[in-house]
């Protein structure tokens, strides 16, 4: 019988014995990067449908918090960065093979067009706050003329912003556990499903808190579908890849997994919204905070246990 | 012009010497190698085999590091060596995560670093130094197009394995077997 016996690795003391070369901001900006893709994505869709009376939480105020979530997620994007000095070089080029420099592209987009989202609400949400200057004023006024067409702009945007956190990683062959094609619509979806909770928090109005709750639900239902069609598609894959999934099934990462993502961060809000949506009274804040916390952890693992599975050594 | 790299394990002892000629040659930092040797046996008592191999970058003709470089500093210099533009790369980490042989780092400066097949020596019509140093000479450089090479005659006479060539990277490091 053919075995192997020992292997010396290869003792780098600065690179082995594992990579670790993206940290927890890496992980917050894909949080933050996927719920601002999904608060966006919504606020677009119900403007678009007209129906902007329904989603007065979506398209004001969640839209300030977007703000907030793709700042923190470009400065966590940048401390991860190590030859700072040099990020202007992102903009130089546009490379369509890399999806890193077709989603700083996105990123740049989102972020101006979001702007002008909350700007042309400016009067509405901040109405004691008087623009005094004319170009300004006249800014704003044609910004709500064409709020429409912002939406019509935003909504492709944030879809391809949503994938994108998850094409990032499933681009890389060389990281087994990240490379599979599934990875791309389930961070679309678990964005959304964070984007809705983020909504559900900070909604007032009983309508659109019911609405959202619906919506998040169905998302929650298809985000464990496209889990088990990717633990599916892993076990039917490669040496390596069913190496990877060890990690995820009976390995370092199974409690993080299973407990935190899946059952606290999934089913356990699903019931409790799924409750609420029968007529009983649920805190709402619960099942959102957990919806939030779940998808937070979700890509905490994915970037850490990713970076623990290899071809070789 | 193709540059490959030819190892022949059953020459090398393992002697680390082109991992320090390396260091030496390309000042690289303390706790960072640009190649460096691996150990492996195989097999049952009594039948066991020991392999060494001194692995690097390989320079791959589909080399993923290229292919997610956000800012093009990756890219494919003459004779398809891989090269890393030190003021144009941002330090993202991609190709690092890309690459299925771990061949890159994160240099102090900030920079991604690997091996370049000593490029700078090439120009000046010197082989690189980890194959120059090589006292057991099992290192052999050249160009594949050219079907006279040493690099070519090796391959066309000898067995040959690639490293994880399941990854699809088509990669230009040859290790005789």
């Amino acid at each position: 019988m053919q075995e192997e016996i020992f292997i010396s690795g290869r003792n780098i003391p600065k690179i082995d014995p594992y990579l670790e070369i993206w940290h927890f901001p890496i992980s917050l900006y894909l949080f933050l990067g996927g719920m601002a893709a999904g608060i966006i994505f919504f606020a677009s869709l119900f403007t678009i449908l007209k129906r902007e009376k329904d989603v007065q939480t979506a398209i004001k105020p969640a839209m300030i918090i977007v703000l907030f979530a793709l700042s923190i997620g470009l400065l966590a994007l940048f401390y991860d960065l190590t030859h700072k000095l040099y990020v202007w070089r992102l903009y130089t080029t546009v490379r369509v093979e890399s999806p890193m420099s077709w989603g700083a592209w996105v990123l740049l987009l989102i972020t101006i067009g979001s702007f002008l989202w909350v700007f042309s609400y400016f009067s509405e949400l901040f109405p004691k706050w008087d623009l005094k200057i004319k170009w300004l004023k006249q800014l704003e006024q044609y910004l709500i003329k064409n709020r429409r067409n912002l939406a019509m702009i935003l909504l492709p945007l944030s879809l391809i912003l949503g994938i994108y956190t998850g094409i990032l990683l499933s681009a890389f062959n060389a990281r087994p556990l990240w490379n599979n094609a599934i990875l791309g619509p389930l961070f679309l979806v678990s964005g959304l499903s964070t984007g809705a909770a983020c909504i559900i928090l900070f909604s007032k109005d009983h309508f659109e808190r019911k609405l959202f709750s619906k919506i998040d639900l169905a998302l929650i239902f298809i985000e464990l579908a496209l889990i088990v069609h990717m633990i599916m598609g892993m076990y039917a894959g490669s040496a390596v890849q069913l190496e990877a999934l060890d990690i995820l099934i009976g390995g370092e990462y199974t409690v993080m997994f299973f407990v935190f993502v899946i059952i606290l961060g999934l089913i356990f809000p699903a019931i409790l919204e799924g409750i609420e949506l029968l007529g009983y009274k649920v805190p709402v804040a619960i099942p959102a905070i957990l919806i939030l916390m779940g998808g937070l952890i979700f890509r905490m693992v994915m970037i850490e246990a990713g970076q623990l599975t290899r071809y070789l050594y | 012009m193709k540059y490959a790299m030819v190892i022949d394990t059953l020459k090398c002892v393992g002697c680390s010497d082109c991992v320090v000629a390396c260091q030496t040659e390309n000042n690289v930092p303390i706790g960072y190698c640009r190649d460096w040797i691996t150990e492996s046996v195989n097999g049952s008592y009594p039948h066991v085999e020991l392999e060494l191999k001194s692995e690097r970058c390989n320079h791959c003709d589909n080399a993923p590091c290229v292919r997610c470089c956000p800012t093009g500093a990756s890219h494919v210099a003459e004779g398809g060596i891989v090269l890393v533009t030190e003021d144009e790369c941002i330090g993202c980490g991609a190709c690092i995560e890309s690459c299925p042989y771990d061949a890159r780092f994160q240099h102090p400066d900030g920079y991604v670093d690997k091996c370049t097949f000593c490029a700078h020596r090439l120009k000046e019509g010197q082989l690189p130094a980890c194959v120059s140093v090589c006292p057991t000479k099992c290192m052999y450089f050249g160009d594949l197009d050219d079907p006279t090479s040493k690099v070519s005659h090796l391959l066309q006479s000898r067995k040959f394995k690639v490293l994880a060539p399941e990854a699809g990277t088509k990669p230009n490091v040859y290790y005789l077997i």
